[in-house]
């Protein structure tokens, strides 16, 4: 992989961002705030501690992950296929000095850097409802960029392999919609059945929320090192996948 | 000494599952010409296109562009050449400078010349004027020229044109014929891929005809229709049992013939002897061979 070729690729989604940054950032932003604050004001008013925190520093930091989560696969799955499938970029892009690896990598660097500032966007909205600034939340920009760098691949993944847009709901509903609730971000997975909390164990998200609310309110170095390692496992193999995926999709 | 030509394909095939797209080309663009490949649609032009590219990986065969084998050094080879795609892929929401720009960095121009060539591409798409304007502003002859100024934009040694005036209006299609004719004027090398004869027949300097996946003839297209059409054709209008008749026995003495929908001409008729039908003579073109050699009807 060459640095000149990713150069080209992250030019062309920069370039493109300049044109719709608004309503990326928009859906990126609201959702996960409108998700922070009915389960900061409607759950929050009904239970005022969870596992040692104020409900509102719970889910501030909970919410983290799933501002990423929305804001790194939802652009891998549909502007991955837009491209590839509608507006037929990739042809062009591929035509030029750039491989499928370079193309998957540097598109995913972009959305992770996306998810790695759209992220923070919770914690800003948390403070504004009593959350607590701290040094280790300046972190969470980092981690939501790692754990978004993997999402964003998941969705190219998904992406090469679905044949038409339909065949996201499926995703959407058996897949996404159960990590996103079995995470940890509105009530802690100890409360689930045995089977939910084991599986939360392989859900990046997960893994995920941990990192930013131990970043938050104070590191567990044993158990951090293990959701960091989880989280770039996650990475590496969605990576791996999704170039191959891509390959096959895009060279004949 | 002659130039090393810049495409060379020996042999080359692609499958794809139980269908063979191409079946043992043979194919060669010297430097500085503009070859055209001429064929019916399903004949394998655009597979070849993307050959070359390497956005297809042959099966067996031998191919080099511009002196780089493939698919192993590809790369490099495409960093010095430009591709124009059949279907339209500019970035609508992005302005006609900004499209220019995306591929000058996709293409590494250097910094210091960016803006220069993206002067002389918006030059000669003749869009100086809507340098601003987003692309799903355009009209289709304004997206077309765009199109094939982006490719050029790092001023590349080789330019691959894919079926490039398919589904245009006839003015635009001359527009673009000017540009084309401009490019081979200034001795861009180009292969053009296209199933439409009288685009071959004007803007390339040699003509591949292609056919099942294969090259059935090759030549300055002058040559060609010299060598398979003869000099003259006498074409038969008449009701559909007259042509019939003029066909079947055309068929049996021998003679060249082919249908022409409302016609049937006879071909290379200053070296027939015996009873021409009557009909009207004319010079045989490269239609006539394109047609012999296909098999196809012309639409």
């Amino acid at each position: 992989m060459t640095r000149a070729s990713m150069t080209g690729v992250l030019v062309r989604e920069i370039v493109n961002f300049s044109a719709y940054w608004r309503s990326t950032t928009f859906s990126s932003t609201v959702e996960p705030t409108i998700y922070l604050l009915a389960f900061g004001f409607g759950f929050g008013s009904l239970v005022s501690q969870v596992a040692g925190l104020e409900y509102i520093e719970f889910v501030g930091t909970g919410v983290v992950a799933t501002a990423v989560l929305f804001s790194s696969v939802f652009p891998g799955m549909f502007s991955t296929f837009v491209k590839y499938k509608l507006q037929r970029t990739y042809d062009a892009v591929l035509a030029a000095p750039v491989d499928v690896e370079e193309l998957v990598t540097a598109e995913a660097l972009w959305i992770a850097a996306r998810a790695g500032t759209y992220g923070c966007v919770p914690l800003l909205v948390a403070m504004a409802f009593g959350l607590d600034p701290s040094p280790g939340m300046l972190i969470v920009p980092v981690i939501a960029f790692t754990a978004g760098f993997g999402w964003a691949c998941f969705g190219v993944l998904i992406a090469a392999r679905m044949k038409s847009f339909d065949n996201f709901n499926y995703v959407i509903s058996a897949v996404l919609t159960p990590l996103f609730l079995v995470a940890g971000t509105f009530f802690p997975i100890t409360a689930l059945p045995e089977l939910a909390s084991v599986l939360a164990q392989v859900n990046p998200l997960y893994h995920c929320v941990e990192l930013v609310r131990h970043a938050a309110f104070g590191f567990q170095p044993g158990a951090d090192a293990i959701h960091l390692a989880a989280l770039l496992v996650f990475g590496a193999l969605a990576w791996w996948a999704a170039v191959r995926s891509m390959r096959r999709r895009l060279i004949d | 000494m002659p130039a090393a030509p810049a495409i060379r394909l020996h042999r080359a095939v692609k499958r794809y599952g139980s269908i063979t797209a191409v079946a043992g080309l043979n194919l060669e663009v010297p430097a500085g010409t503009c070859v055209g490949l001429l064929g019916p649609n399903g004949a394998g032009k655009s597979t070849t296109m993307r050959l070359l590219t390497a956005q297809a990986i042959a099966d067996e065969g031998e191919l080099e562009v511009l002196g780089r084998r493939l698919p192993e050094d590809s790369k490099a080879a495409r960093a010095q050449m430009g591709v124009v795609p059949q279907q339209d892929n500019l970035d609508e929401a992005l302005t006609v400078e900004q499209n220019l720009l995306v591929f000058t960095h996709l293409y590494r121009v250097a910094r210091a010349e960016r803006r220069e060539a993206i002067e002389r591409a918006l030059a000669l798409a003749k869009l100086g004027e809507r340098r601003r304007s987003k692309v799903d502003e355009l009209s289709g002859g304004m997206r077309r020229r765009l199109l094939i100024a982006r490719a050029l934009v790092h001023r590349p040694r080789l330019l691959l044109l894919d079926e490039p005036t398919v589904g245009l209006d006839p003015q635009v299609r001359q527009e673009l014929w000017a540009l084309i004719d401009r490019l081979r004027g200034e001795g861009v090398t180009m292969l053009m891929s296209t199933h439409y004869i009288e685009e071959a027949a004007r803007l390339a300097d040699s003509v591949t005809i292609m056919a099942e996946g294969r090259a059935v003839a090759a030549g300055p297209p002058a040559w060609l229709v010299a060598e398979h059409a003869g000099r003259e054709a006498v074409e038969v209008y008449g009701p559909a049992h007259r042509l019939a008749e003029v066909e079947v026995d055309a068929r049996r003495r021998g003679w060249p013939a082919r249908r022409t929908g409302t016609s049937v001409s006879i071909l290379g008729t200053e070296r027939l002897d015996g009873d021409l039908p009557e009909g009207e003579r004319r010079t045989a073109n490269l239609e006539d061979v394109f047609v012999l050699l296909t098999g196809e009807e012309i639409e």
